[in-house]
Order: C-alpha cells, then sequence, then structure tokens
C-alpha cells in the first residue's frame, strides 16, 4: 500500500511513490541516491542522517518518508551553490573539521542551522548548538572552530554584523 | 631541495568529496539485484540451542534464503586468531552457533532478502530454541572455576602469561616503602561512527569475488578470508571505499565478512549487511577490560625499584584476531617513561559471556600507561611530593637513549623532561597550584592532573608481529607526468591521502595536485599491512620515501643518458634534472620544453623534446620512460619504483598532558578549567593532522575517564546497547585544548616520524584521573576507578554510601 509524495529535495521537485514506514533517510540515500546522509545510529542518537526540512535540522533516520510530504529538504548535497562550497563546508575544508567524514554531512546541516539562527554564536553557543551530532573522530575542536571561521566568513560577506 | 608541504599545515586533498556529500561508505556503492543480509543473534548470553527454525522466515515476501549454524559450519572455516601465546586455549570460532551461543549478540543465522526492510522483518520469524545456561561475566569468578564456557578446556582459562626482567622479588624485599591498589579498566566500545559493513559480488564466470567492507586491514582480510571460504586468495579482492572510522574495531577479521563472501558464492547475487548500531555494539570487539593489582616498589626520595601488575583479562567468550594478544602490550610499556629496575606482569587470560575485547585505540598501551602514571600518583601522595616532581626523579636522561626498560624494550628516543617543562610553562603548573590553594581556603575543589607517558608505535618490526610488520609503497610517474602512489596502509580519516602526498610532492619538487594516493585495493595496490598500532606513516610513510628515492635514482640514470652527461653529472632541483655547470658550459642553452607535457594535441602523448636541451623535468624523463626510446641500455621502461620497508624497531613518541578541573560540590559535576598537552611524535608532517589526531584521542580519553563503560548484567544482558545508553562525549563535554609539542627525530626511519594516532588515548586518562582525584583529595580520595561519573563525586563530598 505505497502512498504518493511530492517534495522538493535540493531544489528538485520530487513526486514518488513509497511504503508508509520507509524512513525519510532510505527515501533519500536508495530512491534518490543522496548518498551524503548517513545513517550512524537508527535512534536519533547520532545526528551523521541531520538533514534540513523546510530549514529546521531533523535527523531523518526517524522520520518517515511520508511525514515529509510537501516539505522542502535540503541535504549536504545541496549545500553548494553553482560549485562555490558553502561558508560551512569550507570551514569544514579549512579548519581540518573532519577525519573519516561519516558524521561530516550531518554535522555540516546542524551548523549550518545554527549559524541561520545565530550569526555569531559563541564557543558555548556552538557546543550547545552540535549536542545533537556525535564525532568520534576530532575531539570537536576543529569543529568548533570550523563553525567560528563559517561565521567569520558569512559576516565579511554580508558586512559587519558583530 | 625547497621544502615546500612537508611540515605546513596543508588542506586534506580528501576533504572536497567527503564535505559535498559524494564520497563512497560500503553502504553507498549500489550494485544491481543486491540482496541484503541480516543476522539472527541471541538474546541469551550463555544457551544452548536445540533447535533454529527457519521455515516461517523462508516463506516471507522478499526473503531469498536463510541459513543456520549447521548449514554453514563445514563450508566456512573459523574466525581466525591470530595471537600465537605459548599454551593458548583457542575455541573452535564458527561463523554462525551451532549447537550454543556465549554471549548476547552471538550470529545463529543469516537472512538473505531482497531488501533490507524484508530481511530485518523475517529475522523475527526464526524461530530458535535456547535451553538457558549459567553465566558467568565476572572476570575473577570466571577466572576461580564454576561455570564452564568450553567445557572441553576443563576451565575457563585461556592463557597464563608471566614476564618482565629484573629481581621483581629483591625489589620489594629491599624497599623501603610499598604500595599496592586495585585498578579496573571497564570494557569499552570503539563506537566507529560508520558501523561494519560488507558488500560481496561473485561472478561465477571469471570465480572471482569482491568484497567490499569497512576495515583497517584489506589485504589481512582477504588472506583470511580466502582460507575460510576456500577460494583461491587471488581469486579475491578486497576493497575498503571510504572507511567511516575504526579505532581498531575493524583491525579485524569477522565472521559477516566471510559469511557475506560465501552467500554471494551462493546465491551469485551481490549481497550487502549493513551492521545496525546495536549490533556494533553487540558484536563488534570491546576495547580494555582489565581488573587488575598494581604494587609498586620505592624508595623514600621517591625513586621507583619495582613494579608488578597482576591482571585478570576479560576476553569474553572467543578470540578475535589479536583478542589474547592486547594485555601481552599492556606488559611491554608498564615502564612508562621510568627508571624501573624490576618489572612483572602477570597475566590471567579469561573467558566469559561477552563479545571478545580486542584491539581499542591503544590496545593494551592505555592500561599500561594509567597503571605506572596511577603508580606514581600514589607514591607521590604517599611521599606528599608534587606529583610533577615524583615523575620527573624517575625520568632516564635524555642522553640515555637507546634507553633499555626492564620489559625488554628498547626505546629509541626521548627527551621526556623537555616535554614535562614545556607543558608546566605552557600550564603556568606554579600558578596553578597557587590558585588550587587558594580555592581549596575559599572550598573550591579544584585539581590538577599530570601525565607523562611513552607510547610504542610503528608496530612493527616483523620479529615482533603475527603477521608481518613491514609496510609497502609503489611510487609511479605515468605517461602524463601525474604521480601515483600505491600504498599498503589503509588509511581511513588519519590524512595519509595528504602526508603521502606532501613527502612524494617534496621528493619530486611536483605540485600535490598531480599526486594521487591510492590504497585499500588488494586488486591495485601490491600487499600491505594495514593501518593500525600508529604505524601508517612510521612504516607506511617510509616506504614511501624509500620508494621515491629509488625511482628518482633511476630518473637521474635516465636524465643523464638523454642530457649526454656522465652519471654524477646531473643534478636534481625543483623536479628538473640539469647538466651541472662545468659539464654545462659547452652545451646549446636551449633549455625549455617547446610545449609543457600535457598540452600536446588531444588524445595523443607528446612528443618529448631532447634534443640538445640541458635540463628536463621529472615528468620529461617519465615520458621518455614510458617511451623508451632513449633508454640507457639495460634500464626497464616505466619510471616505477616499488620498496617494502622492515622497521628495525618501534618508535616511542612521549608527551606531557596536564588537566585541570573543578568540581561543583552541589552536583558534583566536573568542569575543565584547562587542558594542556604536550606531545613529541618525532618529525612532524602536517602540523594540522597531528593536532586533529590528538584531540581526537583526548576525547575518546574523556569518555573512558568520566562516561563510557560496556555494562553487562549478572545474565550476560547488555544494558548499554544504545547511543542513549553508552555515553559518549559530545561537543560541549570537552576542554579548549591548549597543544604543543617538542620534537625529537626517530633514529628508526629516515623520516623521523614516531607515529600519534594513539597518543590521545595513551596519555590523556591518567592526567583527567589524576586531576579528579587531585580535586577531591580534602576528603581522602586516592584513586577512583573509571568511568568517574557526578554521582559518584557528590557521593564522595556527602560521605554518602548508600545506594540507589
Amino acid at each position: 500500500m505505497k502512498k504518493s509524495i511530492n517534495l522538493s529535495v535540493n531544489g528538485v521537485s520530487r513526486s514518488d511513490e513509497v511504503e508508509p514506514r520507509m524512513l525519510l533517510v532510505h527515501y533519500l540515500r536508495d530512491v534518490l541516491e543522496l548518498t551524503g546522509t548517513h545513517v550512524g545510529c537508527e535512534t536519533s542518537l547520532c545526528g551523521a542522517c541531520t538533514v534540513l526540512l523546510d530549514g529546521q535540522a531533523v535527523k531523518s533516520c526517524t522520520i518517515f518518508a511520508v511525514q515529509a510530504d510537501g516539505a522542502s529538504i535540503t541535504t549536504v548535497e545541496g549545500l553548494a551553490t553553482n560549485g562555490e562550497l558553502h561558508p560551512v563546508q569550507e570551514g569544514f575544508w579549512e579548519r581540518h573539521g573532519l577525519q573519516c567524514g561519516y558524521c561530516t554531512p550531518g554535522m555540516i546541516m546542524t551548523a549550518t542551522q545554527l549559524l541561520d539562527r545565530n550569526a555569531n554564536p559563541s564557543r558555548e553557543e556552538i557546543c550547545h548548538g552540535l549536542e545533537g551530532n556525535l564525532c568520534r573522530c576530532t575531539g570537536y575542536q576543529h569543529i568548533i572552530e570550523a563553525v567560528e571561521y563559517a561565521a567569520n566568513k558569512a559576516t565579511d560577506l554580508h558586512g559587519n554584523r558583530g | 631541495m625547497p621544502n615546500s608541504y612537508v611540515g605546513q599545515r596543508v588542506r586534506r586533498t580528501e576533504d572536497p568529496r567527503l564535505i559535498k556529500g559524494l564520497a563512497h561508505y560500503v553502504d553507498d556503492i549500489s550494485l544491481p539485484n543486491t540482496l541484503h543480509v541480516a543476522f539472527v543473534r541471541s538474546v541469551y548470553a550463555h544457551a544452548k540451542i536445540n533447535s533454529v527454525d527457519t521455515s516461517a522466515a523462508l516463506a516471507a515476501p522478499g526473503v531469498v534464503a536463510v541459513y543456520t549454524g549447521k548449514d554453514v559450519a563445514q563450508k566456512v572455516g573459523p574466525v581466525p586468531c591470530a595471537g600465537a601465546l605459548p599454551d593458548l586455549k583457542v575455541p573452535d570460532h564458527r561463523v554462525l552457533a551451532t549447537d550454543k551461543v556465549y554471549f548476547v549478540g552471538h550470529p545463529i543465522a543469516a537472512v538473505v532478502a531482497t531488501d533490507r526492510y524484508a530481511a530485518r522483518d523475517a529475522v523475527d520469524l526464526v524461530m530458535v530454541d535456547y535451553e538457558d545456561l549459567p553465566v558467568v561475566t565476572d572476570v575473577e569468578e570466571a577466572a576461580a572455576g564454576g561455570t564452564v564456557i568450553h567445557e572441553s578446556f576443563g576451565d575457563n582459562i585461556a592463557y597464563k602469561l608471566t614476564a618482565g626482567e629484573g629481581d621483581i622479588d629483591a625489589a620489594f624485599a629491599g624497599a623501603e616503602r610499598t604500595l599496592k591498589q586495585r585498578v579496573l579498566h571497564k570494557r569499552l566500545a570503539p563506537i566507529a561512527m560508520e558501523p561494519r559493513g560488507v558488500l560481496a559480488r561473485y561472478f561465477p564466470g571469471e570465480e572471482e569475488l569482491t568484497l567490499w567492507s569497512s576495515t583497517q586491514i584489506p589485504h589481512l582480510m582477504r588472506t583470511q578470508v580466502a582460507l575460510m571460504i576456500g577460494l583461491p586468495e587471488n581469486k579475491l579482492r578486497v576493497i575498503t571505499p571510504e572507511v567511516g572510522g575504526g579505532f581498531g574495531s575493524k583491525l579485524n577479521v569477522y565472521a559477516e565478512e566471510a559469511l557475506l563472501g560465501w552467500i554471494s558464492m551462493q546465491l551469485n547475487k551481490p549481497c550487502k549487511w549493513i551492521e545496525t548500531r546495536r549490533e556494533n555494539i553487540q558484536a563488534t570487539i570491546h576495547g580494555r577490560g582489565q581488573v587488575g593489582d598494581i604494587e609498586v616498589a620505592f624508595k623514600n626520595d621517591g625513586t621507583l625499584l619495582g613494579l608488578r601488575y597482576n591482571v585478570w583479562a576479560d576476553l569474553g567468550a572467543y578470540h578475535q584476531l589479536l583478542t589474547p594478544a592486547i594485555p601481552t602490550l599492556t606488559g611491554l610499556m608498564l615502564s612508562g617513561a621510568y627508571r624501573i629496575p624490576a618489572i612483572q606482569i602477570n597475566i590471567t587470560g579469561v573467558f566469559t559471556n561477552k563479545m571478545a575485547t580486542d584491539a581499542y585505540r591503544g590496545a593494551g598501551r592505555p592500561e599500561a600507561t594509567y597503571i605506572v602514571e596511577r603508580a606514581l600518583d600514589l607514591v607521590a601522595a604517599d611521599l606528599g611530593v608534587d606529583p610533577a616532581e615524583a615523575r620527573r626523579k624517575n625520568f632516564p636522561g635524555k642522553d640515555e637513549f637507546p634507553f633499555h626498560t626492564a620489559t625488554g624494550l628498547d626505546y629509541d628516543s626521548g627527551d621526556y623532561e623537555a616535554a614535562l617543562d614545556k607543558a608546566q610553562q605552557i600550564a603556568g603548573y606554579a600558578e596553578l597550584r597557587e590558585q588550587q590553594k587558594q580555592g581549596r581556603e575559599e572550598g573550591r575543589l579544584i585539581g590538577i592532573g599530570v601525565s607523562t607517558y611513552v607510547e610504542i608505535c610503528a608496530l612493527g618490526p616483523s620479529q615482533a608481529m603475527p603477521a608481518g610488520g613491514w609496510e609497502s609503497a609503489t611510487v609511479r610517474i605515468e605517461p602524463t607526468g601525474k604521480v601515483t602512489v600505491l600504498t599498503g596502509a589503509s588509511p581511513h580519516g588519519q590524512g595519509q591521502e595528504t602526508s603521502f602526498a606532501q613527502i612524494v610532492a617534496d621528493e619530486l619538487g611536483v605540485s600535490i595536485n598531480d599526486v594521487t594516493v591510492i590504497h585499500g585495493d588488494t586488486g591495485v595496490v601490491q600487499y600491505g599491512i594495514g593501518t593500525f598500532g600508529s604505524r601508517a606513516t612510521a612504516v607506511g610513510g617510509t616506504a614511501v620515501y624509500v620508494a621515491v628515492q629509488k625511482l628518482k635514482e633511476k630518473a637521474e640514470k635516465i636524465a643523464a643518458h638523454i642530457l649526454g652527461a656522465e652519471a654524477g653529472r646531473v643534478s636534481f632541483e625543483s623536479g628538473t634534472y640539469s647538466v651541472k655547470k662545468a659539464a654545462a658550459a659547452g652545451a646549446a642553452g636551449q633549455s625549455e620544453p617547446v610545449y609543457p607535457v600535457g598540452e600536446g594535441p588531444a588524445g595523443a602523448l607528446p612528443e618529448p623534446q631532447t634534443e640538445g636541451r640541458t635540463s628536463l623535468t621529472i615528468a620529461e624523463i617519465a615520458l621518455a620512460a614510458h617511451l623508451a626510446k632513449e633508454l640507457p641500455p639495460d634500464t626497464e621502461p616505466g619510471l616505477s619504483a616499488t620498496y617494502f620497508f622492515e622497521p628495525k624497531n618501534f618508535t616511542f613518541p612521549f608527551g606531557t598532558h596536564i588537566a585541570v578541573v573543578e568540581i561543583d560540590r552541589e552536583t558534583g559535576d566536573i568542569k575543565w578549567l584547562r587542558y594542556v598537552a604536550v606531545d613529541d611524535c618525532g618529525k612532524v608532517i602536517n602540523p594540522m593532522l597531528v593536532d586533529g589526531q590528538v584531540h581526537g584521542g583526548i576525547v575518546q580519553s574523556i569518555g573512558q575517564a568520566m562516561y563510557e563503560e560496556v555494562v553487562y548484567d549478572e545474565q550476560g544482558q547488555l544494558i548499554t546497547g544504545t547511543l542513549m545508553d553508552y555515553a559518549l562525549p559530545r561537543a560541549h563535554h570537552v576542554p579548549n585544548f591548549e597543544l604543543d609539542r617538542t620534537e625529537t627525530p626517530s633514529p628508526v626511519n629516515p623520516l623521523g616520524v614516531k607515529g600519534v594516532g594513539e597518543a590521545g588515548t595513551i596519555g590523556a586518562t591518567p592526567a583527567i584521573v589524576g586531576a579528579i582525584v587531585d580535586a577531591l583529595a580534602p576528603f581522602g580520595v586516592k584513586h577512583l576507578d573509571m568511568p568517574i561519573k557526578p554521582e559518584d563525586v557528590w557521593r564522595i563530598i556527602n560521605n554518602d554510601s548508600g545506594s540507589i
């Protein structure tokens, strides 16, 4: 008993018939072949599967694809514009914010929401904002610096807000 | 030659694909008509299997096959153990349980279906009739007798081993002071963010099997899996695509890896299994798991005389690849950074009804460092001296290297006092102690912990390793001038695609963008050992470095031949071979190529323009070597060199970590004030990568010291089976690290590098525990076992020994 869903993923309209129990992350990965979104725990605890759903960071491993009907989704593949890295992506590269890279797409999406809400976060605010995402490699310090880099870069781009 | 990359903070070449979400981990690879495998796993820690009824599962929609232990027992060989110890008891470790299960998560049957949902549904339809048996989870209880796990052995003791040098009994008999302390190293789960996963594809016509596996050891795995499933090794190709962290947990050969290959061969279709996180905590190896007693003998002035460690190692129900060997590494490193004339370790390796323990980042060495550092703290407290000074008193001097320890090692190089001095200076140690004193008067609980560690890296000389300790490299310059590096190391986050390219680009005088490092594909890369034991740069990087030197020797001969110069009259600088000035005087001055290599007509290689030249780029020489029209006599065409580097010794990085914490009297919460780490890993190729390794290692130590613990209850049920219950450090749990380095080159390899992958997990736990214990010293606390939780701290402050 498949259900019909219509949604926008990285700016592209999609219409598909999916099983009601299909998880959003499996829809993105297996149906749309957007494998940048990873599964790390299946229980919302690690954040590797984080995507933006109508601008909000959500854990796509615990949302059904049918719940995203009508929504606008952004995955890590949709973050760069015209081949230009998003400032958060650039920050992760410049500041060595990743090692194995598995948590990275989720971290980047969470950090993107964090900066959308707070353009000049303190270190404490960054740490708080990243609480829902686990990284086992970096010890977080370079991730925090990557987010700071992105915040500074965005500030430079849009005039001095701080 | 100008050194433009080595030593610099070069951004990683592997990052663009990873930050764009375009990299491929095992589960990101899709093959047409792939079948999905899910495992039925034991819900009991110890039980007899009366029967396994697969009929309902086989009738479920989408299910293609179900295999039980009986189906495969005669088809797939046992899971290998490479730990060769005298009189070691090795249980018959079948890939699926046959008549008994020995731990929660023990695989019993494999369900194969057309999609992953159908496979998981059908797992619940396999009916296993268990008859539960008495369970033993406590390591000392298991060692004492009672319930025997593997009946044919008669007891649960897998091995006993005593090691060490010096007269330990005399050391204790003649000591002015002695101390004893029991210490626990709880089981930890490595938790690589990418769980394990395997994709297998068999081509029946070619009789070739390809396994994509999330492993740290593609070549060793190929050899072992080929033996397990009876396939010629050269018909098996193992590919490690992107690997999402390992930390030792993927330094193994697992039942699932062989089974997936075998199933694909039965069904002639691609088969995929992706481990769930629950499976990962149940059935991927655990780390640590030791219960031990430290005894230390010393003089009134703090001079160490002897150290004894009696340890019960919780091996779990079966041996995985290195299970029994891990506690022996603890024995090797018990001398720490100190002169200790007599050392003895007495190991009892014990079977329990749990998952196997094996190598988790540090692998036996964090235990050793923790033991000797806790011993130093206890000695300092006993004598009323500063813990830093207790350590300083027992350091060997920097001119005493190579330094022989009573554990039988020869430390390569070191200057332990310099690292301690630097860390104390950065931390402002004297002022910190003053602040602590003042704080105590005000009722504040500030603690300072010091750890001066030594680790053993660059594993290792083959004599000391079960299956070779060398590493391989091929460096090849393609006809178009692009440089390809093949390494037998298998990086999975450490960044050697970048750091090896830095080495090669500098040596060849080319852009780092022209160098590609290929690893983790047994169909492409010559045999290699893999990435573990902080070995990739010290052993694999050295292989790369020497291979480049061999390649340059050949290039120089070709250059001299083409340039018409005598051998030895050609110089190499910035990627160009030139006739040395005196010899070039008479030659025509046409030194610029007509057009650079790579800009010829589309689809055609450029013609080398060598006539009348006095210099040639290495890319031009590569093209000439490939076209083979102008080679010196008896010279093989092509420009490629391969080297297998066998290290003569381990390397011994070291450092000092200082942790400063403050405890909240109301809640028992432990807050970070400072964390200073001065590490010495020899020469540094890329400081940014080194910092990243140190950060990550320290945070895994913070996890061990304050949060993490795999808990089984008395029935052997795993009660920390999700990331809700198994607590990993998150961003708000970590301090702002203050890192620095000293640099003492290793004489063991020409790069002078030592290794840094495990420094953080080895050096940090004693500093953190030391700081917490120090903060609680006003309450008479001398030792606490990890993980130290706010609840434990609150109870101490409130003198509350009750249970909830």
